[in-house]
């Protein structure tokens, strides 16, 4: 087969190219356009050059949102990633308990974004909600719209119970793809437990731990649902993650240019971040990074 | 097909021309003549394309920074990052 027979495959690809086109580059040159211009309604602009990118890079509350996005996302990693290596290893590998646990830990997922927001909120409800009624009652108060940490501990709380499975099941599959060989090798050898997930489980989930951590990294960085409806932003700006104050600015204010100027950062630092877990875990053990 | 709502201007149009013409370059180089995998100063083995990458993405950073520290005019990071650009294609 000659070279040209070979790329014809590409042709395969274009009706994904087109969809993606219409529905990722398209918005993103027009963020690019709107991000340089004062846009007053339809047809009626007027070009500022960079105007939008100083004012926001000069902006202390998308500074401060920053910070928080990056811990919020930070905590969560800390907390998402070796809960759910542990609950995976934990799980049955076979049988009905398998099936069961893979069902149960696949449930916080299918529950939609704002229902998420609305469910923890009902949680905990001082008055009627089970877990701020027992922390209450236990002698601690507890009001999450009015103290920021218990507002931050929540929405930590409420991301960790929604997105840990989705951890779970990627490290549960990739424990169930090692080839047993590689067990009874270990055994033959008397290697301990800690051996094993050193040495075997640990290097051989690279890769769905890789996806793991880049589809929550992103999905953390860009939170909004939640803790819009949770808490709204506050008490305070106490959390007000960077979607949120996006959102104001664009949609509140309707400050499209400074919105533009701001969403294009948002994709930079999303996109340089993504870049470097990538290249760090897929260099693991390499010695390349 | 009416474009009005995508707000185009000189600028942005020119561009989104540039970075698909270095696109359709890239991809012409690579069918004429396959790259392999080298390393240079950057401390991971890259290909062109991952260094056209690199070097498209530190620019933007470059320009940023620019913007958020100094009051200099911006055509001077865009002459740092054209230099910067040329650095990690050739060593990078």
């Amino acid at each position: 087969m000659n070279k040209w027979e070979d790329n014809k495959a590409w042709f395969l690809v274009l009706p994904v190219f087109v969809i993606v086109a219409f529905s990722a580059i398209l918005p993103l040159m027009t963020v690019v356009n709107y991000s340089i211009q004062d846009i007053f309604g339809p047809g009626e602009r007027v070009f500022v050059g960079l105007e939008w990118f100083e004012e926001v890079l000069a902006d202390p509350r998308l500074h401060e949102a920053l910070m928080r996005q990056f811990l919020f996302s930070g905590l969560v990693l800390l907390i998402e990633i070796p809960l759910g290596i542990g609950i995976a290893l934990l799980m049955p590998k076979k049988g009905w308990g398998a099936s069961l646990s893979l069902v149960l830990m696949a449930l916080p997922l299918l529950i939609p974004w704002n229902v998420i927001g609305t469910i923890w909120i009902v949680f905990t409800r001082p008055d009627i909600g089970l877990f701020g009624s027992f922390i209450n009652g236990i002698g601690i108060p507890f009001d999450h719209t009015a103290s920021p940490i218990q507002a931050w501990i929540t929405l930590i709380l409420m991301e960790v119970w929604h997105w840990t499975p989705l951890v779970v099941l990627l490290a549960y599959a990739g424990l169930r793809a090692i080839p047993e060989a590689y067990f009874q090798a270990a055994k033959i050898d008397g290697a301990s437990a800690w051996a094993v997930f050193k040495y075997i489980q640990l290097p051989k989930m690279r890769g769905v731990l890789t996806i793991a951590l880049l589809l929550r990294f992103m999905d953390s960085f860009l939170i909004y649902a939640e803790p819009f409806v949770l808490t709204g932003g506050g008490p305070g700006n106490t959390t007000t993650f960077l979607s949120i104050y996006l959102v104001k600015i664009a949609v509140g204010q309707f400050d499209l240019g400074p919105a533009a100027a701001f969403s294009l950062i948002y994709f930079l630092i999303i996109l340089l971040l993504s870049w470097l877990f990538y290249q760090v875990l897929q260099n693991a053990g390499k010695g390349d990074a | 097909m009416n474009l009005e709502w995508m707000a185009w201007t000189l600028p942005t149009a020119i561009f989104f021309i540039t970075i698909i013409c270095i696109l359709i370059a890239m991809t012409t180089w690579q069918i004429i003549s396959p790259c392999v995998k080298r390393r240079g100063f950057i401390p991971l083995s890259t290909t062109r394309g991952d260094r056209l990458f690199i070097g498209l993405l530190s620019s933007a950073y470059i320009h940023l920074a620019w913007l958020g520290l100094t009051d200099f005019t911006i055509w001077i990071a865009f002459a740092f990052s054209l230099v910067w650009m040329g650095v990690v294609m050739r060593w990078g």
